[in-house]
């Protein structure tokens, strides 16, 4: 059969902020530009962002790039390259200011300059007081971003390839990556995007979770491409929660709940925390909280048929009080648990919010992968930016509004060093003859299976072992089990079967082949956070307790260290994390403590 | 409603940018779309076509629907 091929100078498969971030670059240096995605532009995830961006411009009080890193560095606990921090840490001005002139209607203050409040880790001075760093616009600033950066292509020119959907990485013997096979939804037709550049900006798979604050459409893609084609993932173990999520629906529920005076109990109405934190009791930290229902949870004093979740009381509260000062509440637990808060608790469960790991690369966006002894080999004609690529500046933990900072900062940089490597040459390689096989045989089978496994059925068994055996707070046994529930659920994820065999429009297909990405990243996190024994940042054991020899369970001197995990056999490599900044001293090892 | 078009309006509905959205028309979709008049059908594809967040305000109360054309559809929504 032969098979449709579009060439391109280069294939951006994403245009949510990283993915339209480098398209800019790419385009505006004339050169021929592909932006492949899923859904329209402006219906990407980052839509969702409502925090802001973070950079330290200064204009509410003094702030300093070299604070943010700081931050940014012991946000990460310290297994973030410090290399990448201070990178991006210092191009965030650049980068914002640049956002302000494509015409991103930013807060402004009085005086006109971009308006900046505080967030969370965000702090002056090398950790003294909170500072105000980040940027918004109302309260839709990822939208805004968006739209900004989407009208900025059309004027240069990038051509979009709307609802189409990338299938597989194009790599040749030698290992250079030529570009994406993808499917367009209207007509199911597969084509070949012959590329000399290209870039992933993908997003991330908060979808593995049962419980995930992410949209339906972070399965994934760009890691399970990835990895079918042989390139490592790195520090997978590694993912935000939140405390609060609607049982069930995901749905966030704002910390300003307990903090008016919400109680979490369990099955038996008792309130828990009161046990784990006797003083702070439901006010006490994130981490400290999560942990607390998870624990709750694993001992059996759950709620409900599975025992799977807490519950969020407020019915002592004053209506009118929850009704002026908790606006939305009401209407998440009607429409997402069909409780009305005020009579009934809510259901509530620590949710997935944000993927710290992905696709390894260099802070020029340039995809590396070990080779011959060196860890940190670039992948000829591979980048990668925003939720799917790891830089890594979020090493174990993300600081809120660093990953809109992260889009922007590393979409552009892998755009930029696109076009450097463009710019220095080099035609298009001949594509190999097995192209597209890869990819044909797999819709051929899903279109062939009889007798297979439901896709919605194995999705659902892959988030709940997600959930119960790596979610928030994670046991050793529930790890080892899970490793082998999870190389079940992969058995069945290999051998999906869809009953619509159409070629337009055919859902049930693009859905099992997001399965067969999901399958890729739930197992890398599976295997890389049973392999990792300390507690570090998000990734929090029960078997690796705060000891004075090891404060809050971190072992530096056995784990400091980026964790590789190989799809090709299942097997976990380690890299060093890189402790030299480019210009300015080092941040040295501390404990981290808010 | 032809099978593409439906087809069309599901995968928009199941993958919009906000979960809020994913959940709430992913269940309308599944029971509630097919009980809609062809005119109905019709206003709700116009309706899925919104910005999310100007959506999800309709959907969750937080805005009033002032579009008499939209207003009984988003009622009917917002009870499924
Ligand atoms: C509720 C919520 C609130 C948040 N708030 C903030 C905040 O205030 N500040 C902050 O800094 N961060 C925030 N984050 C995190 C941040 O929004 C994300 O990390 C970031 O937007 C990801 O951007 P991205 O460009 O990497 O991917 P996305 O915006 O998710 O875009 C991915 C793109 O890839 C496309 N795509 C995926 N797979 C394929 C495929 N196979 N073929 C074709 N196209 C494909 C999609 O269509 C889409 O266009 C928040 C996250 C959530 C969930």
């Amino acid at each position: 059969m032969s098979i449709p091929v579009l060439k391109f100078d280069a294939v951006i498969v994403g245009a949510g902020g990283a993915g339209l971030r480098s398209a800019i670059q790419l385009s505006e240096a004339g050169l021929k530009t592909a932006v492949l995605s899923k859904v329209f532009p402006t219906r990407s995830h980052t839509v969702a962002a409502q925090g802001g961006v973070a950079a330290s411009l200064g204009n509410s009080e003094e702030d300093h790039w070299t604070w943010h890193m700081y931050d940014t560095v012991k946000g990460s606990d310290w297994l973030g390259d410090q290399d990448a921090i201070e990178f991006m840490c210092k191009k965030a001005n650049e980068v914002v200011v640049e956002l302000e002139h494509y015409g991103m209607p930013f807060d402004r203050t009085d005086n006109g300059k971009i308006y900046q409040r505080p967030f969370g880790g965000h702090m002056s001075n090398f950790g003294e007081k909170p500072v105000r760093r980040s940027c918004a616009a109302a309260d839709r600033t990822g939208h805004a971003m968006l739209h900004a950066m989407y009208q900025r292509n059309v004027k240069a020119n990038t051509q979009f390839f709307v609802e189409w959907m990338a299938l597989d990485l194009i790599r040749d013997e030698e290992g250079h990556v030529l570009g994406v096979t993808a499917m367009e939804m209207e007509t199911g037709q597969i084509v070949i995007f012959h590329a000399r550049a290209t870039i992933f900006a993908t997003g991330g798979a908060g979808r593995i979770f049962y419980s995930s604050t992410n949209a339906f459409i972070n399965t994934g893609d760009g890691l399970g491409m990835a990895a079918r084609a042989g390139i490592p993932l790195e520090d997978m173990e590694f993912w935000q929660f939140h405390p609060t999520g609607v049982a069930g629906a995901g749905v966030l529920i704002t910390e300003g709940v307990r903090g008016e005076g919400g109680i979490l109990r369990n099955s038996s109405k008792e309130r828990f925390m009161e046990r784990y934190a006797p003083n702070a009791k439901d006010l006490a930290s994130r981490d400290v909280v999560s942990r607390a229902m998870a624990t709750e949870i694993k001992e059996g004093r759950g709620c409900g048929v599975n025992k799977d979740y807490v519950l969020l009381d407020i019915t002592h509260l004053d209506p009118a009080t929850i009704m002026k000062r908790l606006p939305g509440i009401h209407e998440i637990g009607l429409q997402f648990a069909g409780v009305d808060c005020l009579k009934e608790p809510l259901p509530v469960v620590p949710t997935c919010h944000y993927q710290m790991g992905g696709i390894p690369t260099h802070y020029s966006g340039r995809v590396v992968v070990p080779k011959n002894g060196d860890a940190n080999t670039i992948v000829p004609g591979f980048y990668a930016g925003g939720e799917c690529a790891c830089a890594s500046v979020h090493g174990a933990n993300r600081l809120g509004t660093n990953s809109l900072l992260d889009l922007l900062v590393f979409g552009k940089s892998a755009g930029d060093s696109a076009v450097e490597d463009l710019k220095a040459g080099k035609a298009h390689r001949d594509l190999p003859k097995d192209v597209a096989d890869k990819t044909l045989a797999r819709i051929a089978a899903l279109d062939n299976r009889k007798g297979g496994a439901n896709v919605h059925e194995t999705r659902l068994a892959m988030q709940r072992t997600m959930q119960d055996h790596a979610g928030v707070f994670r046991f050793g046994d529930m790890l080892k089990q899970g490793v082998e529930k999870i190389l079940e659920v992969e058995k069945a994820a290999r051998q999906l079967e869809i009953k619509d065999k159409s070629m337009a429009w055919n859902t049930a297909r693009t859905e099992a082949l997001e399965m067969e990405n999901l399958i890729e990243v739930a197992k890398a996190t599976m295997i890389s956070a049973e392999a990792r024994k300390e507690s570090r940042g998000a990734h929090v054991r029960d078997d690796a307790p705060d000891t004075a020899e090891f404060p809050n369970g971190r072992n530096d001197k056995e784990w400091l260290k980026h964790t590789l995990f190989s799809p090709v056999d299942n097997s976990i490599s380690y890299k060093p994390v890189n402790m030299q900044p480019l210009t300015v001293e080092a941040v040295a090892l501390k404990t981290r403590s808010y | 409603m032809e099978r593409q078009d439906y087809e069309r309006l599901r995968w928009r509905c199941i993958r919009r940018a906000l979960l809020e959205l994913d959940i709430t028309l992913t269940r309308f979709l599944d029971d509630g779309f097919d009980q809609l008049s062809d005119a109905e059908q019709r206003v709700f594809v116009e309706l899925a076509d919104m910005e999310d967040h100007d959506l999800w305000y309709l959907l969750s109360g937080k805005t009033e629907c002032d579009d008499p054309r939209f207003a009984p559809l988003v009622a009917k929504i917002r009870k499924s």
